[in-house]
């Protein structure tokens, strides 16, 4: 399936660019989506554990299905206000 | 006799720029809940929260303005830019406008914040609640202003003398009920 990936401040420093456009396999889930992404820019695995995940401008959880033509987003810890 | 362009009294001045009549459009001009470019305008909001409460029906309009510090982590600081996932942003806006309005259900709400570059001593969010009595205004403004530092999807890169950084500050999770409760306490001190 074609999703694209949006990355936003010390992320899409780390990815090189603020969106991707990726394949990914039938039935995958948010976190299979980050850890392909992980996979392709290690520099970017330690996030992991302050990330938090939208799916088409809504939060998602990890375990979230993604499907063909989804927005996912992958946002590091939040520093707004 | 009037010329079209000239003043009476004959002198030529250049017609007034385009930012000129945005004073005086009308508040609901303004989102209640927005993510912007443009400097911050405090009475706008305040009109905007006042318009939104109805007129007679509020006694009392509290605001937060948020603005950016010369000095952070004992580094002087040259600018901070502001990022926002949009879409996200102004639907965490109303995520925290809507649990305000249980705790506190005659109390109106708006929230703007700036995105891109501010420079110190600007002003990167502004908060107006207005409501019947002061005690939910002060509380449901405090309330917001929690939540956005909790939810929102907009990051702040800070420019300092000797480098730049991204600050990370919390990771966003609307169904965190413990953050919700801490953000409440808070609010209601």
């Amino acid at each position: 399936m074609r999703i694209t990936i949006l990355v936003f401040a010390k992320l899409r420093d780390l990815v090189g660019a603020p969106r991707l456009d990726r394949d990914v396999a039938a039935g995958s889930s948010v976190e299979d989506v980050w850890q392909s992404l992980a996979g392709e820019f290690p520099a970017a695995a330690p996030y992991r554990a302050a990330l938090s995940a939208a799916v088409n401008a809504g939060y998602a959880k990890f375990s979230t299905p993604v499907a063909e033509g989804d927005e996912v987003a992958f946002l590091p810890p939040v520093s707004g206000g | 006799m009037e010329h079209a362009g000239f003043s009476p009294r004959g002198d030529q001045r250049p017609l007034p720029g385009p930012g000129w009549y945005t004073g005086m459009l009308p508040a609901m001009q303004i989102p209640l809940l927005s993510v912007t470019a443009d400097p911050l305008d405090v009475e706008a909001m305040v009109r905007r929260v006042e318009d939104e409460s109805g007129a007679g029906r509020h006694g009392a309009v509290a605001v937060f303005i948020g603005t950016v510090r010369g000095e952070n982590l004992g580094r002087r600081v040259v600018r901070l830019h502001y990022e926002a996932y949009e879409p996200l942003a102004i639907a965490a806006l109303g995520i925290i406008a809507a649990e305000a309005g249980g705790w506190w259900p005659g109390a109106r709400l708006a929230i703007r914040h700036r995105v891109g570059p501010v420079a110190v001593g600007e002003a990167s969010i502004v908060i107006a609640a207005a409501s019947a009595h002061r005690a939910e205004a002060f509380q449901a403004c405090r309330y917001a202003i929690e939540r956005v530092k909790q939810i929102v999807p907009i990051w702040k890169r800070e420019t300092f003398d000797g480098g730049e950084e991204w600050i990370e500050g919390a990771a966003a999770d609307p169904s965190d009920a413990a953050a919700r409760q801490a953000a409440y306490e808070r609010a209601c001190g």
